[in-house]
Protein backbone atom coordinates (compact mmCIF):
# COMPACT_ATOMS: atom_id res chain seq x y z
CA UNK A 1 0.00 0.00 0.00
CA UNK A 2 1.17 3.62 -0.14
CA UNK A 3 1.44 5.64 2.73
CA UNK A 4 3.26 8.77 4.39
CA UNK A 5 6.51 7.88 5.94
CA UNK A 6 8.38 9.94 8.26
CA UNK A 7 12.36 10.54 7.12
CA UNK A 8 13.45 13.43 9.36
CA UNK A 9 13.01 16.74 9.95
CA UNK A 10 10.70 18.52 7.37
CA UNK A 11 11.22 15.59 5.06
CA UNK A 12 7.93 13.10 4.73
CA UNK A 13 7.44 10.69 1.75
CA UNK A 14 4.78 8.72 0.25
CA UNK A 15 6.03 5.09 0.02
CA UNK A 16 5.45 1.75 -0.70
CA UNK A 17 5.35 -0.30 2.44
CA UNK A 18 3.79 -3.61 3.17
CA UNK A 19 0.36 -3.85 3.45
CA UNK A 20 -1.26 -4.29 7.57
CA UNK A 21 -2.90 -7.38 8.40
CA UNK A 22 -4.80 -9.03 11.35
CA UNK A 23 -2.36 -9.61 14.42
CA UNK A 24 -4.68 -10.28 17.44
CA UNK A 25 -7.92 -10.82 17.86
CA UNK A 26 -9.39 -7.83 18.36
CA UNK A 27 -7.93 -6.12 15.72
CA UNK A 28 -9.72 -4.72 12.54
CA UNK A 29 -7.86 -3.44 9.16
CA UNK A 30 -9.58 -0.31 7.83
CA UNK A 31 -9.59 0.81 4.39
CA UNK A 32 -8.69 4.61 4.39
CA UNK A 33 -11.41 6.88 3.13
CA UNK A 34 -9.92 10.41 5.29
CA UNK A 35 -7.45 11.21 7.06
CA UNK A 36 -6.26 14.91 8.29
CA UNK A 37 -2.66 16.77 8.70
CA UNK A 38 -2.78 17.76 12.91
CA UNK A 39 -1.00 20.44 14.23
CA UNK A 40 0.68 18.27 15.83
CA UNK A 41 1.76 16.57 13.90
CA UNK A 42 3.77 19.38 12.57
CA UNK A 43 5.86 18.98 16.07
CA UNK A 44 6.97 15.46 14.38
CA UNK A 45 7.81 17.44 10.78
CA UNK A 46 9.52 19.77 12.57
CA UNK A 47 11.40 17.39 14.61
CA UNK A 48 10.71 17.93 18.28
CA UNK A 49 9.36 14.87 19.42
CA UNK A 50 12.05 11.77 20.55
CA UNK A 51 12.22 8.51 19.48
CA UNK A 52 10.95 8.55 15.99
CA UNK A 53 12.44 6.40 13.13
CA UNK A 54 12.75 7.06 9.82
CA UNK A 55 9.88 5.45 8.01
CA UNK A 56 7.39 5.44 10.65
CA UNK A 57 3.50 6.01 8.89
CA UNK A 58 2.03 9.28 10.53
CA UNK A 59 -1.35 10.11 10.69
CA UNK A 60 -3.74 9.68 13.98
CA UNK A 61 -7.17 11.47 12.60
CA UNK A 62 -8.34 8.85 9.99
CA UNK A 63 -11.79 7.09 9.09
CA UNK A 64 -12.77 4.47 6.90
CA UNK A 65 -14.59 1.51 6.06
CA UNK A 66 -13.79 -1.88 8.01
CA UNK A 67 -12.49 -4.24 5.23
CA UNK A 68 -11.24 -6.85 7.65
CA UNK A 69 -11.98 -8.29 11.28
CA UNK A 70 -10.12 -10.17 13.84
CA UNK A 71 -12.05 -13.01 15.60
CA UNK A 72 -12.88 -10.96 18.90
CA UNK A 73 -14.01 -7.24 16.69
CA UNK A 74 -17.52 -6.54 17.13
CA UNK A 75 -17.24 -4.71 13.39
CA UNK A 76 -18.35 -5.86 10.29
CA UNK A 77 -17.01 -5.71 7.25
CA UNK A 78 -18.54 -2.94 4.90
CA UNK A 79 -19.01 -0.63 7.91
CA UNK A 80 -17.95 2.91 7.94
CA UNK A 81 -16.12 4.34 11.02
CA UNK A 82 -14.18 6.76 12.74
CA UNK A 83 -11.33 5.63 14.40
CA UNK A 84 -9.74 7.39 17.95
CA UNK A 85 -6.36 8.44 18.20
CA UNK A 86 -5.89 7.02 21.73
CA UNK A 87 -5.22 3.27 21.50
CA UNK A 88 -7.22 2.01 24.56
CA UNK A 89 -8.15 -1.41 25.98
CA UNK A 90 -11.37 -1.02 27.35
CA UNK A 91 -10.66 -3.13 29.91
CA UNK A 92 -8.46 -1.88 32.60
CA UNK A 93 -8.71 0.21 35.83
CA UNK A 94 -8.22 3.62 34.00
CA UNK A 95 -10.63 2.48 30.64
CA UNK A 96 -13.07 1.77 33.44
CA UNK A 97 -12.89 5.21 34.70
CA UNK A 98 -13.26 6.83 31.09
CA UNK A 99 -9.90 7.96 31.40
CA UNK A 100 -9.20 6.35 27.94
CA UNK A 101 -5.56 7.86 27.33
CA UNK A 102 -4.40 6.66 30.44
CA UNK A 103 -5.12 3.44 29.13
CA UNK A 104 -2.79 0.65 30.97
CA UNK A 105 -2.90 -2.04 28.20
CA UNK A 106 -2.48 0.56 24.76
CA UNK A 107 1.20 0.61 24.53
CA UNK A 108 3.32 -2.35 23.53
CA UNK A 109 5.04 -3.76 26.98
CA UNK A 110 8.25 -2.98 25.64
CA UNK A 111 7.65 0.50 24.70
CA UNK A 112 6.23 1.55 27.72
CA UNK A 113 9.84 1.85 29.16
CA UNK A 114 10.96 5.21 28.10
CA UNK A 115 7.05 7.39 29.44
CA UNK A 116 7.62 5.05 32.20
CA UNK A 117 11.35 6.81 33.07
CA UNK A 118 10.41 10.34 31.59
CA UNK A 119 6.88 10.20 33.20
CA UNK A 120 6.46 8.13 35.87
CA UNK A 121 4.01 5.60 34.52
CA UNK A 122 3.29 4.91 30.40
CA UNK A 123 0.30 6.03 29.05
CA UNK A 124 -1.98 5.10 26.43
CA UNK A 125 -1.05 4.23 22.69
CA UNK A 126 -1.17 6.89 20.23
CA UNK A 127 -1.33 6.23 16.13
CA UNK A 128 1.65 7.42 14.48
CA UNK A 129 3.30 9.18 16.84
CA UNK A 130 6.43 8.10 17.89
CA UNK A 131 7.84 4.85 18.95
CA UNK A 132 7.15 6.23 22.80
CA UNK A 133 3.53 6.17 22.41
CA UNK A 134 3.50 2.75 20.84
CA UNK A 135 5.14 2.98 17.38
CA UNK A 136 1.42 2.08 15.58
CA UNK A 137 1.30 2.90 12.02
CA UNK A 138 -0.45 5.35 11.41
CA UNK A 139 -3.72 6.56 9.20
CA UNK A 140 -2.19 8.60 6.43
CA UNK A 141 -2.41 5.59 4.48
CA UNK A 142 -4.36 3.83 2.41
CA UNK A 143 -4.90 0.66 4.93
CA UNK A 144 -4.51 0.88 8.74
CA UNK A 145 -4.51 -2.28 11.46
CA UNK A 146 -6.66 -0.95 14.27
CA UNK A 147 -6.12 -2.30 17.56
CA UNK A 148 -8.87 -3.17 19.90
CA UNK A 149 -11.53 -2.58 17.16
CA UNK A 150 -14.15 -3.69 19.63
CA UNK A 151 -13.67 -0.65 21.60
CA UNK A 152 -12.68 2.17 20.12
CA UNK A 153 -13.79 3.26 16.61
CA UNK A 154 -17.65 4.60 16.34
CA UNK A 155 -19.89 3.35 13.24
CA UNK A 156 -20.97 6.15 11.71
CA UNK A 157 -24.50 6.04 9.91
CA UNK A 158 -24.79 5.48 6.61
CA UNK A 159 -25.28 8.44 4.10
CA UNK A 160 -23.02 10.42 6.59
CA UNK A 161 -20.23 12.60 4.39
CA UNK A 162 -16.80 11.75 5.71
CA UNK A 163 -15.87 15.58 5.95
CA UNK A 164 -18.61 16.33 8.80
CA UNK A 165 -17.70 13.05 11.51
CA UNK A 166 -13.74 12.86 10.62
CA UNK A 167 -12.74 15.40 13.28
CA UNK A 168 -14.17 12.99 15.96
CA UNK A 169 -11.01 10.83 15.99
CA UNK A 170 -9.10 14.19 17.86
CA UNK A 171 -9.74 17.49 17.71
CA UNK A 172 -13.18 18.00 17.80
CA UNK A 173 -13.53 15.91 20.90
CA UNK A 174 -9.84 17.69 22.27
CA UNK A 175 -11.74 20.99 22.03
CA UNK A 176 -14.40 19.68 24.00
CA UNK A 177 -12.19 18.39 26.35
CA UNK A 178 -10.35 21.76 26.98
CA UNK A 179 -13.55 23.17 27.47
CA UNK A 180 -14.85 20.79 29.92
CA UNK A 181 -11.52 21.19 31.48
CA UNK A 182 -12.09 24.93 32.02
CA UNK A 183 -15.16 24.34 34.26
CA UNK A 184 -17.15 26.45 32.58
CA UNK A 185 -19.98 28.21 34.41
CA UNK A 186 -22.83 30.46 33.15
CA UNK A 187 -21.70 34.11 33.16
CA UNK A 188 -17.80 33.21 32.29
CA UNK A 189 -15.40 34.77 30.31
CA UNK A 190 -13.04 32.39 28.95
CA UNK A 191 -9.85 33.36 26.99
CA UNK A 192 -8.31 30.62 24.53
CA UNK A 193 -4.85 30.73 23.11
CA UNK A 194 -4.31 29.56 20.05
CA UNK A 195 -7.23 29.12 16.98
CA UNK A 196 -6.22 26.43 15.12
CA UNK A 197 -8.78 23.64 14.92
CA UNK A 198 -8.36 22.38 18.59
CA UNK A 199 -8.72 26.27 19.69
CA UNK A 200 -11.79 26.79 17.45
CA UNK A 201 -13.53 23.73 18.69
CA UNK A 202 -12.58 24.89 22.38
CA UNK A 203 -14.43 28.52 21.48
CA UNK A 204 -17.71 26.77 20.14
CA UNK A 205 -17.36 24.20 22.98
CA UNK A 206 -17.44 26.71 25.74
CA UNK A 207 -20.07 28.87 23.83
CA UNK A 208 -22.39 25.71 24.22
CA UNK A 209 -21.73 25.00 27.99
CA UNK A 210 -22.67 28.30 28.92
CA UNK A 211 -19.71 31.24 28.47
CA UNK A 212 -20.86 34.51 28.31
CA UNK A 213 -17.97 35.55 26.18
CA UNK A 214 -14.85 34.07 24.74
CA UNK A 215 -12.04 35.77 24.07
CA UNK A 216 -9.90 33.84 21.30
CA UNK A 217 -6.26 34.91 21.08
CA UNK A 218 -3.95 34.16 17.82
CA UNK A 219 -1.96 36.19 15.15
CA UNK A 220 -3.53 34.66 12.19
CA UNK A 221 -6.08 36.79 11.12
CA UNK A 222 -7.48 34.71 9.09
CA UNK A 223 -8.09 32.05 12.15
CA UNK A 224 -9.19 35.09 14.13
CA UNK A 225 -11.96 36.12 11.56
CA UNK A 226 -12.98 32.01 12.06
CA UNK A 227 -13.61 32.46 16.11
CA UNK A 228 -14.97 35.72 15.59
CA UNK A 229 -17.60 34.09 13.21
CA UNK A 230 -18.46 31.87 16.24
CA UNK A 231 -19.39 34.69 18.63
CA UNK A 232 -15.65 35.53 20.18
CA UNK A 233 -13.89 38.74 20.50
CA UNK A 234 -10.54 38.50 19.27
CA UNK A 235 -6.91 39.92 20.37
CA UNK A 236 -4.10 39.73 17.86
CA UNK A 237 -0.92 39.54 20.15
CA UNK A 238 0.89 41.13 17.38
CA UNK A 239 -0.95 44.48 17.51
CA UNK A 240 -1.98 44.08 21.12
CA UNK A 241 -0.68 43.40 24.31
CA UNK A 242 -2.11 40.45 25.40
CA UNK A 243 -2.13 40.72 29.50
CA UNK A 244 -3.32 44.63 29.15
CA UNK A 245 -5.92 43.51 26.66
CA UNK A 246 -7.56 41.00 28.87
CA UNK A 247 -7.45 42.73 31.79
CA UNK A 248 -9.30 45.58 30.26
CA UNK A 249 -11.87 43.31 28.58
CA UNK A 250 -12.57 41.71 32.24
CA UNK A 251 -12.97 44.76 34.02
CA UNK A 252 -9.52 44.32 35.88
CA UNK A 253 -10.59 40.63 36.69
CA UNK A 254 -9.14 38.45 34.27
CA UNK A 255 -10.80 35.81 32.34
CA UNK A 256 -12.34 33.34 34.70
CA UNK A 257 -10.68 30.53 32.34
CA UNK A 258 -7.81 30.11 30.46
CA UNK A 259 -7.42 26.96 27.67
CA UNK A 260 -4.03 26.92 26.23
CA UNK A 261 -4.39 25.60 22.65
CA UNK A 262 -1.23 26.19 21.44
CA UNK A 263 1.59 24.74 23.15
CA UNK A 264 5.04 23.61 22.59
CA UNK A 265 5.94 25.33 19.28
CA UNK A 266 4.43 28.76 20.18
CA UNK A 267 4.98 31.48 17.94
CA UNK A 268 6.17 34.80 18.85
CA UNK A 269 9.55 36.72 19.65
CA UNK A 270 9.62 36.49 23.01
CA UNK A 271 12.61 36.42 25.37
CA UNK A 272 11.46 32.81 26.56
CA UNK A 273 10.65 31.28 23.64
CA UNK A 274 13.53 32.42 21.76
CA UNK A 275 15.81 30.29 24.68
CA UNK A 276 13.45 27.30 24.78
CA UNK A 277 13.89 27.36 20.66
CA UNK A 278 17.35 27.46 21.51
CA UNK A 279 17.61 24.61 23.88
CA UNK A 280 15.57 22.49 22.03
CA UNK A 281 17.19 22.48 19.12
CA UNK A 282 20.85 22.28 20.72
CA UNK A 283 18.77 19.03 22.63
CA UNK A 284 18.85 20.69 25.83
CA UNK A 285 15.40 19.47 25.86
CA UNK A 286 12.82 22.20 26.80
CA UNK A 287 9.34 22.89 25.44
CA UNK A 288 8.34 26.09 23.80
CA UNK A 289 5.97 27.13 25.89
CA UNK A 290 4.82 31.09 26.18
CA UNK A 291 1.19 30.77 25.82
CA UNK A 292 1.26 28.75 29.12
CA UNK A 293 3.00 31.00 30.93
CA UNK A 294 0.74 33.89 29.67
CA UNK A 295 -2.38 32.38 30.47
CA UNK A 296 -1.35 31.59 33.94
CA UNK A 297 -0.62 34.71 34.64
CA UNK A 298 -3.76 36.41 32.96
CA UNK A 299 -6.25 33.63 34.93
CA UNK A 300 -8.54 35.60 37.25
CA UNK A 301 -7.57 34.51 41.27
CA UNK A 302 -9.27 31.24 41.66
CA UNK A 303 -9.95 30.52 37.91
CA UNK A 304 -9.50 27.68 36.28
CA UNK A 305 -6.57 26.65 33.68
CA UNK A 306 -7.00 24.03 31.01
CA UNK A 307 -4.40 22.77 28.98
CA UNK A 308 -4.87 20.75 26.05
CA UNK A 309 -1.97 22.01 24.27
CA UNK A 310 0.65 19.21 23.69
CA UNK A 311 3.87 19.68 26.11
CA UNK A 312 6.83 16.70 25.90
CA UNK A 313 9.47 17.09 28.43
CA UNK A 314 9.83 20.51 30.84
CA UNK A 315 9.88 23.59 30.83
CA UNK A 316 11.86 26.76 32.22
CA UNK A 317 10.70 29.70 34.26
CA UNK A 318 6.94 28.00 34.56
CA UNK A 319 5.37 30.11 36.93
CA UNK A 320 4.36 27.98 40.03
CA UNK A 321 4.07 30.88 42.21
CA UNK A 322 0.83 32.23 40.29
CA UNK A 323 -0.85 28.87 40.22
CA UNK A 324 0.00 28.41 43.87
CA UNK A 325 -0.61 32.18 45.44
CA UNK A 326 -4.14 32.83 42.83
CA UNK A 327 -5.41 29.24 43.58
CA UNK A 328 -5.43 28.14 40.00
CA UNK A 329 -6.87 24.43 39.09
CA UNK A 330 -4.82 23.33 36.23
CA UNK A 331 -6.53 20.72 34.15
CA UNK A 332 -5.23 18.80 31.55
CA UNK A 333 -4.30 15.36 29.63
CA UNK A 334 -4.49 13.67 26.14
CA UNK A 335 -7.91 13.49 24.93
CA UNK A 336 -10.17 10.15 26.49
CA UNK A 337 -11.47 10.63 23.06
CA UNK A 338 -13.56 7.38 23.39
CA UNK A 339 -15.42 8.71 26.14
CA UNK A 340 -16.70 11.79 23.92
CA UNK A 341 -17.44 10.25 20.47
CA UNK A 342 -20.70 9.13 20.67
CA UNK A 343 -22.16 12.42 22.14
CA UNK A 344 -20.29 14.27 19.89
CA UNK A 345 -21.67 12.31 16.69
CA UNK A 346 -25.02 13.46 18.21
CA UNK A 347 -24.29 16.81 18.68
CA UNK A 348 -22.98 17.15 14.94
CA UNK A 349 -26.03 14.80 13.14
CA UNK A 350 -28.52 17.40 15.06
CA UNK A 351 -26.59 20.40 13.58
CA UNK A 352 -25.25 21.49 17.07
CA UNK A 353 -21.77 21.41 16.06
CA UNK A 354 -20.44 22.41 12.44
CA UNK A 355 -16.84 21.18 11.73
CA UNK A 356 -16.62 21.45 8.05
CA UNK A 357 -16.03 25.58 7.81
CA UNK A 358 -12.56 24.22 8.95
CA UNK A 359 -11.35 22.34 6.17
CA UNK A 360 -9.40 24.69 3.75
CA UNK A 361 -7.61 21.85 1.75
CA UNK A 362 -8.48 18.42 0.26
CA UNK A 363 -6.09 16.56 -1.37
CA UNK A 364 -5.29 13.29 -2.43
CA UNK A 365 -2.92 11.21 -0.32
CA UNK A 366 0.21 10.81 -2.52
CA UNK A 367 0.32 15.12 -2.29
CA UNK A 368 0.80 14.75 1.13
CA UNK A 369 4.00 15.95 1.42
CA UNK A 370 2.84 19.24 -0.03
CA UNK A 371 -0.02 19.47 2.73
CA UNK A 372 2.48 19.72 5.53
CA UNK A 373 4.40 21.76 3.78
CA UNK A 374 1.63 24.16 3.63
CA UNK A 375 0.33 23.52 6.55
CA UNK A 376 3.68 24.25 8.48
CA UNK A 377 4.40 27.76 6.02
CA UNK A 378 0.62 29.32 5.43
CA UNK A 379 -1.10 28.93 8.80
CA UNK A 380 -3.09 31.61 7.93
CA UNK A 381 -5.00 30.18 4.88
CA UNK A 382 -4.47 26.51 5.80
CA UNK A 383 -6.34 25.95 8.76
CA UNK A 384 -7.10 22.31 7.97
CA UNK A 385 -5.46 19.26 5.33
CA UNK A 386 -7.79 16.42 4.68
CA UNK A 387 -6.04 13.93 2.24
CA UNK A 388 -8.01 11.18 0.77
CA UNK A 389 -6.49 8.07 -1.22
CA UNK A 390 -7.68 7.85 -4.46
CA UNK A 391 -8.85 11.60 -4.64
CA UNK A 392 -7.03 12.58 -7.81
CA UNK B 1 4.00 -8.50 54.85
CA UNK B 2 7.63 -8.91 55.56
CA UNK B 3 9.61 -8.37 58.86
CA UNK B 4 11.22 -4.88 58.03
CA UNK B 5 12.80 -4.75 62.05
CA UNK B 6 16.38 -3.47 60.23
CA UNK B 7 14.57 -0.84 58.83
CA UNK B 8 12.68 1.88 60.29
CA UNK B 9 10.16 2.80 57.15
CA UNK B 10 7.47 0.45 55.48
CA UNK B 11 9.12 0.39 51.87
CA UNK B 12 9.64 -3.14 50.29
CA UNK B 13 12.94 -4.56 51.18
CA UNK B 14 14.08 -4.82 47.89
CA UNK B 15 13.46 -1.00 47.51
CA UNK B 16 16.11 -0.58 50.37
CA UNK B 17 18.91 1.57 49.74
CA UNK B 18 21.08 0.06 52.93
CA UNK B 19 20.48 -3.25 55.14
CA UNK B 20 19.87 -7.03 54.02
CA UNK B 21 17.06 -6.92 51.36
CA UNK B 22 17.91 -10.33 50.07
CA UNK B 23 17.06 -12.26 53.37
CA UNK B 24 13.95 -10.05 54.31
CA UNK B 25 12.31 -10.18 51.41
CA UNK B 26 10.62 -13.79 52.09
CA UNK B 27 12.71 -15.68 49.03
CA UNK B 28 13.57 -19.04 49.52
CA UNK B 29 17.22 -19.78 50.51
CA UNK B 30 19.02 -16.16 49.02
CA UNK B 31 20.40 -17.68 45.55
CA UNK B 32 21.87 -14.40 43.70
CA UNK B 33 23.13 -11.44 44.78
CA UNK B 34 20.81 -9.11 42.64
CA UNK B 35 17.19 -9.11 43.65
CA UNK B 36 14.39 -6.93 41.57
CA UNK B 37 11.04 -6.73 42.97
CA UNK B 38 8.23 -5.60 40.53
CA UNK B 39 4.59 -4.97 41.15
CA UNK B 40 1.40 -4.74 38.84
CA UNK B 41 -2.30 -4.24 39.73
CA UNK B 42 -4.27 -6.34 37.21
CA UNK B 43 -8.11 -5.94 36.90
CA UNK B 44 -9.13 -9.11 37.44
CA UNK B 45 -10.00 -11.53 40.05
CA UNK B 46 -6.75 -13.20 42.22
CA UNK B 47 -8.24 -16.75 41.71
CA UNK B 48 -8.20 -16.42 37.68
CA UNK B 49 -4.97 -14.63 38.20
CA UNK B 50 -3.40 -17.30 40.58
CA UNK B 51 -4.59 -20.01 38.74
CA UNK B 52 -3.58 -18.58 35.63
CA UNK B 53 0.26 -18.18 36.53
CA UNK B 54 0.36 -21.27 39.19
CA UNK B 55 0.31 -23.35 35.58
CA UNK B 56 3.82 -22.69 34.65
CA UNK B 57 3.48 -24.06 31.39
CA UNK B 58 1.18 -21.02 30.45
CA UNK B 59 4.64 -18.02 31.38
CA UNK B 60 6.14 -18.22 28.33
CA UNK B 61 2.87 -17.11 26.53
CA UNK B 62 4.06 -13.40 28.43
CA UNK B 63 7.11 -14.64 29.62
CA UNK B 64 9.48 -13.30 26.52
CA UNK B 65 13.03 -14.84 27.00
CA UNK B 66 11.52 -18.27 28.61
CA UNK B 67 11.30 -19.92 25.36
CA UNK B 68 9.22 -23.65 27.40
CA UNK B 69 8.90 -24.76 30.49
CA UNK B 70 8.63 -28.59 31.03
CA UNK B 71 5.96 -29.76 34.05
CA UNK B 72 8.12 -32.50 35.46
CA UNK B 73 6.09 -32.61 38.77
CA UNK B 74 3.67 -30.43 40.87
CA UNK B 75 6.45 -29.15 41.90
CA UNK B 76 9.13 -29.38 39.47
CA UNK B 77 9.38 -27.84 36.32
CA UNK B 78 12.39 -27.33 33.55
CA UNK B 79 13.21 -23.41 32.62
CA UNK B 80 14.94 -23.00 28.46
CA UNK B 81 15.39 -19.53 28.44
CA UNK B 82 16.79 -16.95 25.87
CA UNK B 83 20.23 -15.31 26.56
CA UNK B 84 22.44 -13.04 25.01
CA UNK B 85 24.10 -13.71 21.72
CA UNK B 86 21.54 -16.70 20.91
CA UNK B 87 22.13 -19.33 23.46
CA UNK B 88 19.88 -20.22 25.84
CA UNK B 89 20.25 -21.32 29.64
CA UNK B 90 18.60 -23.67 31.36
CA UNK B 91 17.72 -24.67 34.61
CA UNK B 92 15.32 -27.21 37.00
CA UNK B 93 13.34 -25.17 39.92
CA UNK B 94 11.63 -26.51 42.49
CA UNK B 95 8.23 -24.66 43.96
CA UNK B 96 9.44 -24.27 48.04
CA UNK B 97 5.72 -22.29 49.09
CA UNK B 98 2.71 -22.16 47.37
CA UNK B 99 -0.52 -20.56 49.22
CA UNK B 100 -3.59 -21.07 47.29
CA UNK B 101 -4.63 -17.55 45.93
CA UNK B 102 -1.71 -16.16 47.87
CA UNK B 103 2.04 -17.21 47.46
CA UNK B 104 3.92 -18.89 44.77
CA UNK B 105 8.00 -19.30 45.34
CA UNK B 106 10.18 -21.06 44.07
CA UNK B 107 14.31 -21.51 43.47
CA UNK B 108 16.55 -23.23 41.55
CA UNK B 109 17.93 -26.54 41.87
CA UNK B 110 21.96 -27.49 41.85
CA UNK B 111 23.63 -27.13 38.61
CA UNK B 112 21.57 -23.92 37.61
CA UNK B 113 22.91 -22.29 34.22
CA UNK B 114 21.89 -18.99 36.26
CA UNK B 115 21.15 -19.51 39.75
CA UNK B 116 17.68 -18.10 40.88
CA UNK B 117 15.01 -17.84 43.12
CA UNK B 118 11.96 -15.90 43.42
CA UNK B 119 8.22 -15.37 45.64
CA UNK B 120 5.24 -14.08 43.38
CA UNK B 121 2.64 -12.82 46.13
CA UNK B 122 -0.98 -12.10 45.26
CA UNK B 123 -3.51 -10.01 46.87
CA UNK B 124 -7.01 -9.48 46.48
CA UNK B 125 -7.18 -5.43 45.50
CA UNK B 126 -11.22 -5.25 45.71
CA UNK B 127 -12.12 -3.19 42.93
CA UNK B 128 -8.79 -2.67 41.72
CA UNK B 129 -8.39 -6.68 41.10
CA UNK B 130 -5.54 -8.62 42.22
CA UNK B 131 -2.03 -6.77 42.97
CA UNK B 132 0.72 -8.74 41.78
CA UNK B 133 4.45 -8.30 43.34
CA UNK B 134 7.42 -10.36 41.66
CA UNK B 135 10.60 -10.75 43.84
CA UNK B 136 13.15 -12.05 42.19
CA UNK B 137 16.97 -12.88 43.21
CA UNK B 138 19.76 -14.09 40.97
CA UNK B 139 23.21 -14.85 40.34
CA UNK B 140 24.46 -12.41 37.15
CA UNK B 141 26.14 -15.02 34.28
CA UNK B 142 29.76 -14.13 34.44
CA UNK B 143 29.15 -11.52 37.52
CA UNK B 144 29.30 -7.82 36.22
CA UNK B 145 30.38 -8.22 33.18
CA UNK B 146 27.69 -10.21 32.27
CA UNK B 147 25.05 -8.41 33.49
CA UNK B 148 26.43 -5.74 31.32
CA UNK B 149 26.18 -7.57 28.24
CA UNK B 150 22.95 -9.31 29.30
CA UNK B 151 21.81 -5.43 30.05
CA UNK B 152 22.85 -4.43 26.17
CA UNK B 153 20.39 -7.40 24.97
CA UNK B 154 17.50 -6.29 27.18
CA UNK B 155 17.54 -9.71 28.63
CA UNK B 156 18.45 -7.95 32.15
CA UNK B 157 16.29 -9.21 34.56
CA UNK B 158 15.30 -6.23 36.19
CA UNK B 159 14.05 -5.07 32.97
CA UNK B 160 12.59 -7.87 31.78
CA UNK B 161 10.76 -8.44 34.99
CA UNK B 162 9.04 -5.36 34.56
CA UNK B 163 7.67 -5.93 30.90
CA UNK B 164 6.53 -9.50 31.81
CA UNK B 165 4.19 -8.16 34.24
CA UNK B 166 2.88 -6.01 31.69
CA UNK B 167 2.55 -8.43 29.39
CA UNK B 168 0.71 -10.63 31.93
CA UNK B 169 -1.38 -7.73 32.84
CA UNK B 170 -2.53 -7.20 28.99
CA UNK B 171 -2.85 -10.89 28.79
CA UNK B 172 -5.22 -11.12 31.49
CA UNK B 173 -7.05 -7.86 31.49
CA UNK B 174 -7.44 -7.66 27.18
CA UNK B 175 -7.12 -11.62 26.17
CA UNK B 176 -3.69 -10.59 23.69
CA UNK B 177 -0.56 -8.68 24.18
CA UNK B 178 -0.69 -5.32 22.47
CA UNK B 179 2.10 -5.01 19.32
CA UNK B 180 2.19 -2.28 16.54
CA UNK B 181 3.75 -4.72 14.82
CA UNK B 182 1.53 -4.17 11.27
CA UNK B 183 1.59 -7.80 9.74
CA UNK B 184 1.63 -11.40 11.25
CA UNK B 185 5.42 -11.37 9.35
CA UNK B 186 6.78 -8.19 11.35
CA UNK B 187 5.08 -9.97 14.80
CA UNK B 188 7.26 -12.81 14.24
CA UNK B 189 9.68 -11.10 13.88
CA UNK B 190 9.13 -9.33 16.90
CA UNK B 191 8.49 -12.58 19.02
CA UNK B 192 11.71 -14.50 17.70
Amino acid sequence: MRALAWHGKHDVRVDTVDDPEIVNPRDCIIKVTATAICGSDLHLYDGYIPTMRAGDILGHEFMGEVVEVGAKSTLKKGQKVVVPFTIACGSCYHCGKHQYSACDNGLPADNQDIAQELYGQPMSGLFGYSHMTGGYAGGQAEYVRVPFSDVGPIVIPDGVEDEKVLFLSDILPTGWMAAENAEIEPGDTVAVWGCGPVGLFAVQSAFLMGAERVIAIDHFPHRLELAKKFGAETINYKESAVYEALMVMTGGIGPDAVIDSVGLEAHGFFVDNVLDQIKASTFLGTDRAHSIRQAIIACRKGGRVSMPAVYGGFIDKFPLGALMEKGLTLKTGQTHVQHYMPALLNAIMEGKIDTTFLISHRMDLEDAPKGYDMFKNNQNEVTKVVLKPGFN
Amino acid sequence: MHDTKSHSDDAPPSTWKRGDALTESGIPDDKGSSIVARAVTINRPVAEVFAYFRDFANLPTFMENVERIDILSDTRSHWVVKAPAGKTVEWDAVVTEQTQDSVIAWRSEPGADVANSGRVEFRDAGARGTVVTATIAYDPPAGIVGKLIAKMFQREPAIQARRDLRRFKQLMETGEIATAAMNRKQHEEELA
